[in-house]
Order: structure tokens, then C-alpha cells, then sequence
């Protein structure tokens, strides 16, 4: 079966249906509407649908952080400690110092991971052409990159042309492997050829950081993807944690990974921001006004918002001058467009059910825009549209000018002569997640030299006793930062017992349908004026939608348990 | 078959293999291989290295080294189609984590991974067609890898992919039906996975039961990189799927239990546990089991091999095993902190007694020494990984 022809012109516009959305995690459809070469309508669709839900029903909750880990290999770390965290917030217990600090570091790496990842292997094909590194000079490819950095990554002569080697004979070959069908020469691509090479030589490079930085999160965490040491009250690593050869290891590891962070991811950003300086500009790929992150990195002990690594606030229209606390209660999901039976208003996750109502596609394929149209809910913050993650919270940081988040990004601006509004756009959000990497992998320093001390201090605890309640608890919420974005898990327990779960994962907001009153999501917003003047190329649309790190796997897997309603689970067609 | 039958199947073989490889030998094809090598910076004693650990991970006879280096020179790039269904891209995260033999070595020199969702880079109708056309110039030649369970509810509209919003179960049916070989990687792929734990909303079943076709299960949540590599290697280096056990998992990674090369086993024949989390026990590195720990009933090598390059392994962080490559683990093995009940694993006194010698856990002494040699070997490829390292920051 051939896919058919993904363009229907109608009138004087173009309709396009890209699926499946390629390098992200899970299952992402995006259609558009064309006219005159750019976009004027989208929407975004989640295309599969898991129901952990359910299956969380009367579990123990001991088990509930490892099962919830499931939705994601990607960001395998966060849903576990976002669960772990609201399990401990119903049980009224907070994890010894010891554990909070193992977890901030096992997390670390996650969110050093997660955005090299992504930017490497998942992104940074957007903005270099492999086609224009076949045409590269190295020994300009060398210079070059020495402009963008005092001492850059892997950048003699010799090993550009090795590189360079390399591509070519895989090109030769014939079997271009995930290369193939790539919009090699488009006229949308920006870099010379020598950055292009600069960047794809990094891309291999990153296949190799990545394995040392999924080696850090194993050291404590027992494994990568889908570490085991983190238990309700603490963490079970305890002898790595007595055992000095292995924050030998962790630090050692922090070290080559920071210089590949600042020769070569920070420096491609530079570079990135230099030649698409025309689509530095607010609002390109960037359609939100409202920012939101709830806060990460606990470091109190009692997990106190305002001492959290990573800034907690909400910001609205665009205004620096404000930052709003958070509070939990006013989040609500709508089911309007979403394959979910329910109320047109959104509701408090805490009294949502979830009904799935799969209404199908059009006859021609395309999604029914006009009424249900994913697999992802809507949630709003106040009734409004959110965008979260590595974005957001440079932003919140830098409006409450929060540790030093604000001279880390005046630093980036000022290098290239630009005003802090144009981070509202897709170059923006690529650099903020760069400078976020640089600014967890200080964190990372601080929080072994707070471990080294509370070790020396003779703090061997790591695990808090708790006891289970005998009454149902009332609906828990810890906040978290994953890397994607806010991320808040809704529990209650009874006795050993889950009896309510409920997630809202960050894709669910980046990803989000239209809601009762019509709002578009982040995704769908940012998409509108970005140029398409070649149907069969989308490559300014991928960029974009790229630049939030799609995580549909997240978005879609989970919604609400509430208990006796599994039987309710009827699903109709 | 056994694993104690692995090394007795492969000398059985032996003829046959040296016949193909006989067969597919040319030194032209072999001079561009050590070329090749050369390109990328290893060395021909590296690449015999290399030839050794595989053929210990693999579980073959120690005159199979030879032939595996000969294998790995000769044969052609095998085309890999690797579809992602009901899943969560933690196979495809733990494969991209291998360095026996890394990623890029994998993509430029080993297969050609002709589609994956995660790391192609065109989307979109572009990327179907691509797709189309190689099962077409593949037929019957290409190895499917399948990540990921099979939602069968309702025609299974519960996953839906492309712009013909084909299902997740049309899908794997049209594109496992030219191929040469299917692997299921990981336990949704094999079992049905976390989706098809009670209730199982989405009917989620894995390809084995959801096609009835002929597979290769590799299962883990995710399973280790060593097991995956392992075996798509084996089948470039014999066309031939590994001896399996009667879940259809190759014996040489699932042949043996957890519990069984457990390096806190001395603790459980001794009766020294872990009895609450950091306890002093804790500490001391015991015996998980009364914290949960499934490893007496979880076929696989974890204990061998560890994880990401040997870094550590859940026992090792102080987790017990839950018991993840195993059908239907989420609900047969929980509640992971607690030790089964039904499972009749006799726990030893508070004095210690002798280790339980049943027929696995007395072991060929043979694979003990092999697993012996695959550390000392491993440890020789990190050290060559350490020095590309430093080259490359210089």
C-alpha cells in the first residue's frame, strides 16, 4: 500500500498532513493549511493511545514509580521521581539529605542527556545539511570553528576530512540508512557548507557523549534507560553512594561531557544563532505568550519552591516585568477536541475521568479539525494556553532574575547584539535548552560538593521509614521540571493501595489540541506565518515543531485512574 | 534445546558455516574491510578483540573466533527495518547505548538501519515512501525489528500511523510479511508488555500472538544493548536466528537465571539479608530477596554483563530485579518489594546452609570461564573507548 498524495489543494489553499513526524518520541501527526507559501491554520494530533491509566488501578504504590516510568525511555528518570515525589507527598514523609541530592544528580544527567540527545540526534538535521557538509573545505571548516570557540570540539583539519571521508563513501554506498529521502540543498537550510560540517561532524561525536552520560545516571541509578534505585523515602544505591571510586567515576564523566557542552554544543548554538539571525526574530516559530514552569531540583529538604535550581512562575502575555506563583489548583484539561468523552470545560485533574470517544479521521484522511482530533487532552493554567520547558523556564529565571540564570542568558544576547524578546522563537528556544545543559552541569558540580560534605558530616541515612495510610488520602500533587517541561503527578492512596492517578506530562501542554474556546496549543500557535514554499520539504515546520522536543509517548499514555471506574471502560467507535 | 546444549549445536554446525563463509570469501571483500577498519581507527588486533568478545557473549565454542572475524569481513551491509509501535523508545534509547560495537559503527558498517522512526531524518510522506520502496527492493532479505506491543482492541484503532492512518496491526502485519527475519526487542514487543498489564485497556498482545508469525524474542524493559547487538549479529554472521527456550528467547543471553551469577548470591546461601532500605545490610552489599528481589525466577544475563558497559546493574544499586524479561511481569512478579509467595524459593536460615544445587546453578564450569574472559575483554574495549576519548579532546 502506498501513502497517497498528503496535499489536497482546496480553493486557494493547501491542506498538508505530515505523519508520522520522524526523530521525536512516540507517535505525532501535523497538518496545516497553506496560502501564499505559508501557514495560516494547524493542528496537532496525538496518534496513539496506551491507557497506563487503567492499569495503575489498586496497584501497590511502591510498584506505581516503575510502572509510571514506562510511558517514556526517554526521559526515563522523571516520571519515576515525579511519581516517587507525590507518593512521599501523600505519605506526609520527605527523603533523607543524602537521597535528595543522589537524585538531583542521577537527574542531572537525565536532563544533560535528554537535550544533547535531542538537539544532536534528534534536531540539529533542521538546521545542517549534510548535503552542504559534502561540500565543505575542511581547512575552512577548522577556521570556522574557531571562530565560534577558543578551543572547539574535534575541529583539526584532518579529522573534518575524515568526516567528510565518511560521508561520502556512506553517501557511495547507496544505502543512506536514516539519511535517506533528507531535504539535502534545501533552500531553507542557512549554515555554509563548513557549518554544516561543523554541526554533523558534533552529530556523530553526540553518539558517543551519550553513551558516557547514560554510564553517569547508571553509576547510581543502576541502569540506563530505566534506572532502579529510587524507592518511596529514598534511594537503594547506598554503597555507590559510600563508595569514593564512584563519584571518581561520576565526576570524571562530568568533566568530558562539560567540554564537549561548551566546544561544541554551545559553540554549534552560537553558530546557529549567527546564520539564522533572520528567523531570530519574535514570534518565528514561537506563538505562545504564556510561560509556565513549575519549579525543579529540590534544594531544602522540604522542597521549597523558591530554593528549586530550576525557577518556579508563571509568566503571562509576554511580560518580563511579572512572574506569578504557581499553584497547582488552578490547572484544568479539556477534552473538547480530544478523543475523551466529558464536559466541553476543562476540569481539575483531580476530578477528571477519562472515557476514550475515538471519533475517526475524515473520509480523505485528514483529522476532523473542526471536532475531535487527538489523542492528547487540552490543559490550560487559568483557562490559558501554556508553553513549558527549557524556554519557559529561562524565561521565568530571567524575569526573577533567579540564581544566575539572568548574566547567563545577557551573556548569550549580548554576544549576538540581540534583545531578550527575540528568545520568543524557534532559535530561542534551541539556545535556551543549551544554556539550560550548561547551567545543570554547574548544578551537578554543587550537588556533589553538598554530598561530599553531608558524607563528612557522618549522614549515612538515604531512606525514610514511612507508614501506610489507613484512609484515603486526599489528592496529591508533586510539581517537577522534566526535561521537556512542568510535569505534575496526581495521587492518592489507601493503604498500600493507588486509588486515583492521574499525570499532566509536558508534551500534553506543548502538544495540545484546541480546547473548548477554540485556543490553539504551543505547537499549533507557533506553526502559524511559518513559511512552506515547498510542499513537498516541510522543513521549517519540522524545525519548529522539533525545537519542543516532541515527547507523544509522555502526552498520550497517561491521563486519569479513578477507582471503580475501570469497569466504565467502554470504548466506542 | 539447553544452554548446556549451546556449545555441542554449534560444533554440529560447524561444517555448514565454514562452507558459507567459504562460499561468500573473496580477499577483495576482504581487503576493503581492513580498510575500512583502518578508516575508523581500529586496528586489526582491536577487530580481533572484538571477535572474541562476540563470540564469548554469543555463547560459541572458542574455535568460532576465527570465523566470526571472517563473518564480520565478508558479509554485505543487511538491510534493518525497525518499526515503532505501542512503546516508549526505551529499546531503541538502550540500543543507541551500545559501544560493542558502538552506534556508528553499527549505522556506517554493520547494517544498514534503513528506517527508524526516532532517527530518520525526513518525516512525512517522504519518509513512507522511503519505507515502501526498501520493503520492495528488500523483499525478503531485510531483518524487521519490531519495538513495541500490538494494540488489538476495537481493529486497533488505539495506534494509528501515516497519512492513511493505517494501524498499528495493519502495519506490522503488511511489513513483517517480506521479511527475512522479525525480532521482537524488548518484553512489549515479546509479551504484550506494560500496555497489556490488567486490565489491559488497549487489547495490547506482542507480535508473536498478535500475527502468529515465526520470531526471535529478545525481551528486557528495555533489554540490554549486548543482548540486542548480540543478536542481530548472530544472524549476520550465520543467517541463522540463535537456539531459543520455549519463550523463543536466545539461550545464550536467556538461558540462565539472574540468581544464578548474582554477585550477592554467597550472601543468600549464607542467610545474610537486606531487611529495610540503607540498613546496615544495605550497606554491606546482601541479599535483596527479602526486599523483593525476582532474580530467582527472571531468566536473563543481567548478572553477567551488567549494564551500560558493565557501569552497574539494579542488584548492584541495591534495587532488587523485578523480573522485566518475563511474560506479563507487571502483575505476575508485583508487588516488586515483596518476596512471591507462591514462587516456593526456599530462603536459607539466619546461620547459612549449602547453595541449592539445582540444575542451573550447577553450571557449566566452561561458561563460567568464558564469562570470566568477556570481562577481561570488556575491560580491554573500554580501555580502546578511553583512548579515542582522549584523542578526541585533544
Amino acid at each position: 500500500m502506498m501513502a497517497k498524495s498528503v496535499s489536497v489543494k482546496a480553493g486557494d489553499k493547501s491542506h498538508l498532513v505530515i505523519d508520522p513526524i520522524t526523530r521525536i518520541e512516540g507517535h505525532l501527526r501535523i497538518e496545516v493549511d497553506v496560502k501564499d507559501g505559508k501557514v495560516v491554520d494547524s493542528w496537532s494530533s496525538g496518534t496513539l493511545w496506551r491507557g497506563i491509566e487503567p492499569i495503575l488501578q489498586g496497584r501497590d504504590i511502591r510498584d506505581a514509580g516503575l510502572l509510571v516510568q514506562r510511558i517514556c525511555g526517554v526521559c526515563t528518570w522523571a516520571h519515576y521521581e515525579a511519581n516517587t515525589m507525590s507518593a512521599e507527598v501523600a505519605l506526609g514523609i520527605r527523603p533523607p539529605t543524602n537521597a535528595r541530592l543522589i537524585r538531583n544528580m542521577i537527574n542531572a544527567s537525565q536532563f544533560m542527556h535528554d537535550h544533547i540527545v535531542h538537539f544532536y540526534a534528534l534536531h540539529s538535521l533542521d538546521w545542517a545539511d549534510v548535503g552542504g557538509a559534502l561540500k565543505a573545505d575542511p581547512v575552512k571548516a577548522s577556521e570556522l570553528a574557531h571562530q565560534f570557540s577558543k578551543m572547539p570540539y574535534n575541529a583539526s583539519v584532518d579529522h573534518y576530512k575524515e568526516v567528510i571521508e565518511k560521508l561520502k563513501k556512506f553517501v557511495a554506498s547507496g544505502q543512506l540508512g536514516p539519511f535517506s529521502g533528507a531535504y539535502l540543498g534545501n533552500s531553507l537550510y542557512k549554515l555554509p557548507p563548513e557549518g554544516d560540517l561543523i554541526v554533523i561532524s558534533h552529530y556523530l561525536d553526540a553518539l558517543y557523549i551519550q553513551v558516557i552520560l547514560a554510564q553517569m545516571m547508571a553509576i547510581y541509578g543502576g541502569k540506563n534507560p530505566h534506572p532502579q534505585s529510587l524507592v518511596v523515602g529514598g534511594i537503594t544505591s547506598v554503597m555507590d553512594m559510600l563508595d569514593a571510586k564512584r563519584l571518581g567515576q561520576y565526576t570524571s564523566k562530568l568533566e568530558q561531557v562539560g567540554d564537549f557542552i561548551q566546544h561544541a554544543y554551545l559553540a554549534d548554538i552560537d553558530l546557529i544563532t549567527h546564520y539564522y539571525k533572520d528567523e531570530f526574530v519574535e514570534g518565528w516559530g514561537c506563538g505562545s505568550y504564556n510561560f509556565l514552569s513549575y519549579g525543579g531540583f529540590p534544594e531544602t529538604n522540604d522542597w521549597q519552591a523558591e530554593y528549586r535550581y530550576l525557577p518556579q512562575g508563571v509568566i503571562y502575555d509576554r511580560d518580563l516585568s511579572k512572574v506569578e506563583k504557581v499553584d497547582e489548583k488552578h490547572i484544568t484539561e479539556s477534552v473538547a477536541h480530544s478523543w475523551y468523552k466529558g464536559p466541553e470545560k476543562g476540569l481539575y485533574p483531580g476530578d477528571e475521568e477519562t472515557v476514550p470517544e475515538y471519533t475517526g479521521l475524515n473520509p480523505d484522511g485528514t483529522v476532523k479539525g473542526e471536532g475531535k482530533y487527538s489523542w492528547v487532552k487540552a490543559p490550560r493554567y487559568k483557562g490559558k494556553m501554556m508553553e513549558v520547558g527549557p524556554l519557559s523556564r529561562l524565561l521565568v529565571g530571567y524575569a526573577s532574575d533567579h540564581n544566575n540564570m539572568r548574566e547567563m542568558l545577557d551573556m548569550y544576547l549580548e554576544k549576538h547584539k540581540a534583545d531578550v524578546r527575540q528568545m520568543f522563537s524557534t532559535v530561542g528556544r534551541t539556545a535556551a535548552r543549551a544554556l539550560e545543559t550548561a547551567y545543570i552541569w554547574y548544578g551537578a558540580h554543587k550537588w556533589v560538593d553538598d554530598l561530599v560534605a553531608n558524607l563528612a558530616q557522618g549522614d549515612e541515612r538515604t531512606w525514610t521509614r514511612f507508614e501506610y495510610p489507613e484512609e484515603e488520602t486526599n489528592t496529591s500533587v508533586a510539581l517537577y521540571e522534566a526535561p521537556r517541561g512542568s510535569l505534575a503527578h496526581f495521587v492518592r492512596i489507601k493503604g498500600k493501595e493507588v486509588t486515583h492517578y492521574q499525570v499532566v506530562v509536558p508534551s500534553t501542554w506543548n502538544a495540545s489540541p484546541r480546547d473548548e474556546k477554540g485556543q490553539r496549543g504551543a505547537y499549533e500557535e507557533s506553526l502559524i506565518g511559518l513559511p512552506v514554499p515547498d510542499l513537498e520539504e516541510p522543513l521549517e515546520i519540522l524545525r519548529t515543531i522539533h525545537s519542543f522536543d516532541p515527547c507523544l509517548a509522555c502526552a498520550v499514555h497517561v491521563t486519569d485512574v479513578d477507582s471503580g471506574r475501570v469497569k466504565k471502560f467502554k470504548v466506542e467507535v | 534445546m539447553n544452554i548446556k546444549d549451546l556449545q555441542g549445536y554449534y560444533m554440529s554446525i560447524i561444517g555448514k558455516v565454514d562452507k558459507r563463509l567459504n562460499d561468500l570469501y573473496s580477499s577483495k571483500a576482504e581487503e576493503e574491510f581492513n580498510n575500512r577498519l583502518a578508516e575508523n581507527g581500529f586496528t586489526r588486533r582491536d577487530f580481533l578483540k572484538w571477535a572474541s568478545f562476540i563470540t564469548a557473549a554469543l555463547m560459541l565454542p572458542p574455535v568460532f573466533e576465527s570465523r566470526v572475524a571472517k563473518a564480520a569481513a565478508v558479509k554485505e551491509r543487511t538491510p534493518v527495518i525497525w518499526l515503532h509501535l505501542a512503546e516508549c523508545t526505551g529499546c531503541s534509547e538502550s540500543f543507541l547505548r551500545t559501544r560493542e560495537p558502538d552506534i556508528a559503527t553499527l549505522i556506517f558498517d554493520q547494517i544498514s538501519l534503513t528506517y527508524h522512526d526516532t532517527l530518520m531524518m525526513a518525516s512525512g510522506e517522504r519518509v513512507e515512501k522511503h519505507l515502501n520502496e526498501a520493503i520492495q527492493q528488500y523483499k525478503g532479505k531485510y531483518v524487521c525489528v519490531i519495538e513495541g506491543g500490538i494494540p488489538t482492541r476495537d481493529g486497533g484503532i488505539y495506534l494509528r500511523i501515516g497519512s492513511d492512518g493505517e494501524t498499528g496491526l495493519e502495519r506490522a502485519r503488511r511489513i513483517t510479511k517480506d521479511a527475512k527475519y522479525v525480532l521482537a526487542f524488548g518484553t512489549c514487543a515479546a509479551f504484550g508488555g506494560v500496555q497489556a498489564a490488567y486490565p489491559n485497556p488497549t487489547g495490547a498482545k506482542g507480535v508473536r500472538d498478535a500475527l502468529g508469525i515465526e520470531i526471535i524474542n529478545v525481551p528486557g524493559c528495555p533489554p540490554n544493548s549486548v543482548n540486542m547487538v548480540g543478536t542481530i549479529l548472530h544472524i549476520l554472521l550465520f543467517d541463522k536466528t540463535p537456539p531459543t527456550d520455549l519463550l523463543y528467547r536466545p539461550l545464550w543471553a536467556y538461558g540462565s537465571r539472574i540468581h544464578d551469577y548474582c554477585e550477592r548470591r554467597a550472601h543468600f546461601d549464607a542467610g545474610e539479608f537486606v531487611e529495610e532500605w540503607g540498613d546496615e545490610g544495605a550497606k554491606k552489599g546482601w541479599c535483596l530477596y527479602k526486599m523483593g528481589c525476582k532474580g530467582p525466577l527472571t531468566y536473563n544475563n543481567c548478572s553477567r554483563y551488567r549494564f551500560n558497559q558493565g557501569t552497574n546493574w539494579p542488584i548492584g544499586a541495591g534495587h532488587g530485579c523485578i523480573g522485566c524479561s518475563e511474560p506479563d511481569f507487571w502483575d505476575k512478579m508485583a508487588p516488586f518489594e515483596e518476596p512471591n509467595e507462591k514462587a516456593g524459593i526456599r530462603i536459607p536460615g539466619g546461620k547459612g546452609v549449602e547453595a541449592t544445587s539445582d540444575e542451573i546453578g550447577s553450571f557449566l564450569a566452561g561458561a563460567t570461564a568464558a564469562a570470566i574472559g568477556v570481562h577481561a575483554i570488556g575491560s580491554v574495549i573500554r580501555a580502546k573507548a578511553e583512548k579515542t576519548v582522549k584523542k578526541e579532546s585533544e
